[in-house]
């Protein structure tokens, strides 16, 4: 139990509306879209301004509360888990957007601003914020920022990490730390927001975030080609790159998943296909023209078996439609999903994509892979129903194997879901005892009560 | 550690009471493990949008449900006064990537959750009491009209909206629609009349609202199925299709008004059931189904064959009968109309062509669409009954888009959307009428 002194002062720094003390109220902050075990927090609290925000982080630092911070809930790795009880942080009543700067080109946004209603915002200023991950409907802006979370356009657009000019967040104590500015350049200080983005809300609680922004392509061209082998259409991939295009999206669908998707919406996909990739070139029209075609003839050579371009806005929306709807297809065939995000080289796509397939021969269960397959970033999607112990081992079983294929691969871990407390355990395989203990070290100056979303990424002790 | 998350409560005692719960709830077990719990639904939630709060959205209260039947914590009236708060509007459900069927869950849950905690006096005098017999209701409505004049002053002239003459605590500051000085069984006690060239004969389920509170759009349907002759069955002595009983967990009311209605369905042959309520139809074809097997084999076998015949009046005119297509638009003096999708048409049936379709067969209107027409009015039964700020706050950006579209009519297929949204117009003191699609395309016949 918190102590009701505390809890007191919570109330007045609030108002008695944002402490959430009941069980009910409290179960419904202890998972998020990972499957992992759900744990029930102390207490939930909401700050509705920055003032009342630090002043919540200082009082957990002063009373060595662990403090989890929690957007929309919607990363895949744990990291809103509160593992260590504690307070739960909750960011949607900070959802102010402070400033859309067509001038600059900057946005200014508190943290819990929803993706989709900034890119809207930005849109109807005539600017573009392109980071557009799956969840972008609900996720939040400090979501996005702490797991630096990508999308469908991180090939030609980058992800998250990309487009933060500027933080403003309070440390343990409470206390506010400006990096970065809304200048595009800028050179003072460390780069701290470079340490900060895809900290999981282990090393600071953002309250401001500074986020570039860029004028949109004039035009959109997209196309899907199909191929009766897996090896052609990776070539084709790489075909597309030598050739200096870069497309704003290149996403790839095994077969597996291409029968998911044309069951469950009927969209006319070829469902003997071994692999789909979707093509969307975008900039300014005469460019478009030209690479459309280059990749058209790319995809021809090599060996694609159709292809169909997109000739107006309704074939485009329906192109992408196929592809988004690829997780839900996926979702519908068992209860359990569990969404990797493996990543290699996109060289060694076909390869990964490959064992892949074999693990899931091997473990004997069901996994449909799609992804972005011009950054090597995939999903391999297991199929399962966690109350069966027995399949859930050997779940378990092909996740790693699959971790360890795409380290031997060159790859890592996570693209883009981040490490929570789903990969903790792993990060060590990726980067070497050495690289955690430092970690450790950063972690343990910057918090030293530990209070900041403990055992989040770099795991638990603080002894190795 | 200064803290531990474990608030166990003492209640010892409870605990074989909370087994048996736990057993009632294995039947949702199934269907509550297919949420992924992605929080997509935060996107489409009308509730979720005005609070923020996790418990409100159907991932949070799904959450709960499990929470209970894995015995994570010991607190079902938590649960229960968190799932009752709930339009029961299916926008989750209808946009949930892993199709969990989130209304059932819920409406089983509910019945589940009544029966272990038992239903609160008021409600059981309210559903009990008066729901369940067809008669008391319609005098206890007459009894509502005599003090509605006493009690009540006009608002607003266009919507034609009342609001109380003084400060009632029932009433608040509401904008209600009167009770109909004669209600449509009292004006039409029941007809029976022959298929015409149309070749189809339809049972009328004239429904709750419309009887009592829009008698005239009841007399738009049979009109408009009397210009098309399509015969119409529609006996005496109707009663509710039980959506206030089953939304409140009331599965002894709901299970008397199925039966109930049964018995009067096999009085004659019919080709399709119609209503022009939105949610009568989807009770009785998505909720009867479902609830019925809780009765017995033979009444499930009788539910699904009336759910498979169950149609919106919309469905029926456009797909079963064909429109009369009136003549060609006037730009100049067509009337601005935009409509609402109720819900339980839309969401939960997939319908939302069709009464489009009946607005554009009547040249004098011009269909211009709002933001998000499909956004919940906010009403949900009697979620407005237990939470008139929210569903108010609901219903106002529901008014806000209406009145974002320019229009002078507002048209919307759910005499509860009706209410709603005349409500929160007649609030905002606008001048903006509202209408049913039939009434729309009636005025073209
Ligand atoms: C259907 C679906 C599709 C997805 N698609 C993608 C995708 O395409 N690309 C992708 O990258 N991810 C994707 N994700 C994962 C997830 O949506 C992202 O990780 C997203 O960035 C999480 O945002 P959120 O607001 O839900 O954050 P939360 O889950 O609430 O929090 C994530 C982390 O950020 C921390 N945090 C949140 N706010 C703050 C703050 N103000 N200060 C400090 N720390 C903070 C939390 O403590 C936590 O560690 C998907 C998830 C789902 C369910
Ligand atoms: S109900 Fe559907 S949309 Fe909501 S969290 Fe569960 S799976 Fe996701
Ligand atoms: S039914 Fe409507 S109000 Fe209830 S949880 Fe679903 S979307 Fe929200």
């Amino acid at each position: 139990m918190i102590n009701p002194a505390l809890l007191r002062e919570f109330q007045t720094v609030l108002g008695a509306e944002n402490v959430f003390t009941d069980q009910a109220d409290l179960l419904t902050y202890s998972y998020d879209a990972a499957v992992l075990a759900a744990v029930v927090p102390a207490l939930a609290l909401r700050p509705v301004d920055s003032e009342s925000l630090s002043r919540v982080v200082r009082l957990c630092n002063e009373n060595q509360l662990p403090l989890t911070v929690r957007g929309a809930g919607t990363n895949l790795s744990g990291g809103t888990i509160p593992i260590r009880g504690g307070v739960v942080l909750l960011t949607n009543a900070l959802d102010k957007i402070l400033e859309i700067n067509s001038e600059d080109m900057y946005a200014i946004v508190q943290p819990g601003v929803v993706t989709a209603k900034l890119a809207a915002a930005v849109e109807a200023k005539g600017l573009f914020y392109p980071p557009d991950p799956g969840s972008q409907a609900v996720s939040t802006l400090g979501g996005n920022v702490a797991e630096n979370a990508g999308g469908l356009r991180g090939l030609k657009y980058g992800v998250t990490r990309d487009y933060v000019m500027g933080l403003q967040f309070f440390n343990a104590e409470g206390e506010s730390i400006k990096t970065g500015s809304k200048t595009v350049k800028c050179a003072t200080g460390y780069n701290l927001a470079g340490l900060l983005v895809g900290s999981e809300g282990t090393l600071g609680v953002f309250n401001e975030i500074t986020l570039k922004l860029i004028p949109p392509p004039a035009r959109q061209k997209a196309m899907f080609a199909v191929f009766n082998d897996m090896d052609r259409a990776s070539e084709t991939v790489a075909a597309v790159i030598a050739h200096r295009i870069v497309p704003a999206t290149l996403e790839f669908m095994d077969n597996f998943t291409i029968r998911a998707v044309e069951d469950f919406s009927r969209a006319g996909l070829p469902v003997d296909a071994a692999a789909l990739l979707l093509i969307e070139v975008d900039g300014h029209p005469a460019q478009v023209e030209e690479d459309a075609g280059k990749v058209e003839y790319l995809c021809r050579k090599i060996g694609a078996d159709s292809i169909r371009v997109a000739k107006d806005a309704a074939e485009r929306d329906k192109v992408w439609a196929a592809r988004r709807s690829a997780l839900s297809a996926l979702a519908k065939l068992k209860p359990t999903v569990v969404l990797e995000d493996a990543t290699v080289p996109r060289s060694k796509i076909p390869e990964m994509v490959r064992a892949i397939q074999d693990i899931s021969k091997q473990c004997d269960i069901s996994i449909g892979t799609f992804g972005h397959a011009g950054d090597g970033n995939l999903h391999p999607t297991i199929l399962t129903d966690r109350r069966d112990k027995e399949e859930w081992e050997r779940v378990e079983a092909a996740i790693e194997t699959i971790f360890d294929k795409a380290l031997s691969l060159g790859g890592t871990l996570s693209g883009e879901h981040g490490t929570g407390i789903a990969k903790s355990c792993f990060l060590e395989k990726e980067t070497g005892l050495a690289t955690i203990r430092y970690s450790r070290r950063i972690k343990a100056a910057m918090d030293p009560n530990n209070i900041l979303n403990p055992e989040k990424i770099i795991g638990y002790s603080n002894t190795r | 550690m200064a803290v531990l998350n474990d608030k166990r409560l003492n209640e010892e005692d409870e605990m074989p009471k909370i087994k048996a719960l736990t057993k009632l709830m294995q039947e949702l077990e199934d269907q509550l493990v297919v949420c992924m719990r992605c929080g997509m639904c935060q996107a489409v939630c009308p509730l979720f949008r005005e609070t923020g709060l996790e418990a409100d959205v159907a991932r949070g209260k799904l959450a709960l449900l499990d929470g209970l039947l894995q015995e994570m914590f010991k607190d079902p009236q938590g649960v229960y006064d968190r799932l009752n708060k709930c339009l029961l509007c299916g926008s989750c459900a209808a946009n949930c990537p892993s199709g969990v069927s989130v209304l059932e869950i819920f409406i089983k849950a509910r019945a589940i959750l009544t029966g272990f905690m038992g239903l609160s006096p008021a409600r059981k005098l309210i559903l009990r009491g008066m729901l369940s017999r067809p008669e008391i209701f319609d005098r206890a409505a007459e009894w509502g009209l005599k003090f509605q004049k006493i009690f009540t002053r006009p608002a607003n002239e266009i919507i034609g909206t009342s609001c109380a003459r003084f400060v009632s605590p029932l009433l608040k500051d509401r904008h209600f629609m009167p009770l109909a000085t004669v209600p449509f069984h009292r004006q039409t006690a029941s007809l029976n009349t022959d298929k015409g060239r149309s070749g189809l004969k339809v049972f009328f389920f004239v429904g709750c609202l419309i009887d009592k509170i829009f008698p005239q759009l009841a007399q738009d349907v049979i009109d408009v199925l009397n210009y098309h002759e399509v015969g119409v069955f529609m006996p005496q002595k109707q009663g509710c299709c039980g959506i206030p009983a089953i939304s409140s967990g009331d599965l002894k009311t709901f299970n008397r008004l199925v039966r109930y209605h049964l018995e009067i369905f096999d009085a004659e042959k019919f080709d399709y059931m119609v209503t022009a309520c939105a949610t009568c139809t989807s009770t009785i074809k998505k909720i009867w189904p479902m609830m019925a097997d809780k009765i017995s084999d033979s009444i499930q076998t009788k539910v699904d064959e009336i759910a498979q015949k169950t149609l919106d009046i919309s469905q029926l005119l456009v797909s079963k009968v064909g429109l009369e297509k009136g003549g060609i638009e006037d730009s100049n003096t067509a009337v601005d109309v935009t409509f609402h999708d109720p819900c339980h048409l839309k969401k939960s049936l997939g319908v939302a062509a069709e009464p489009r379709a009946l607005i554009n067969a009547n040249p004098a209107y011009r269909l211009k669409e709002m933001p998000e027409a499909d956004w919940c009015c906010g009403l949900g039964g009697s979620f407005n009954l237990q939470h008139y700020k929210l569903s108010s706050n609901i219903g106002k950006l529901k008014r806000d888009y209406i009145k974002a579209s320019g229009c002078s009519v507002v048209a919307t297929g759910c005499p509860a959307c009706m209410l709603q949204i005349s409500d929160m117009m007649s609030r905002s003191a606008d001048k903006i009428v509202v209408k049913h699609p039939v009434e729309i395309y009636r005025e073209l016949l």
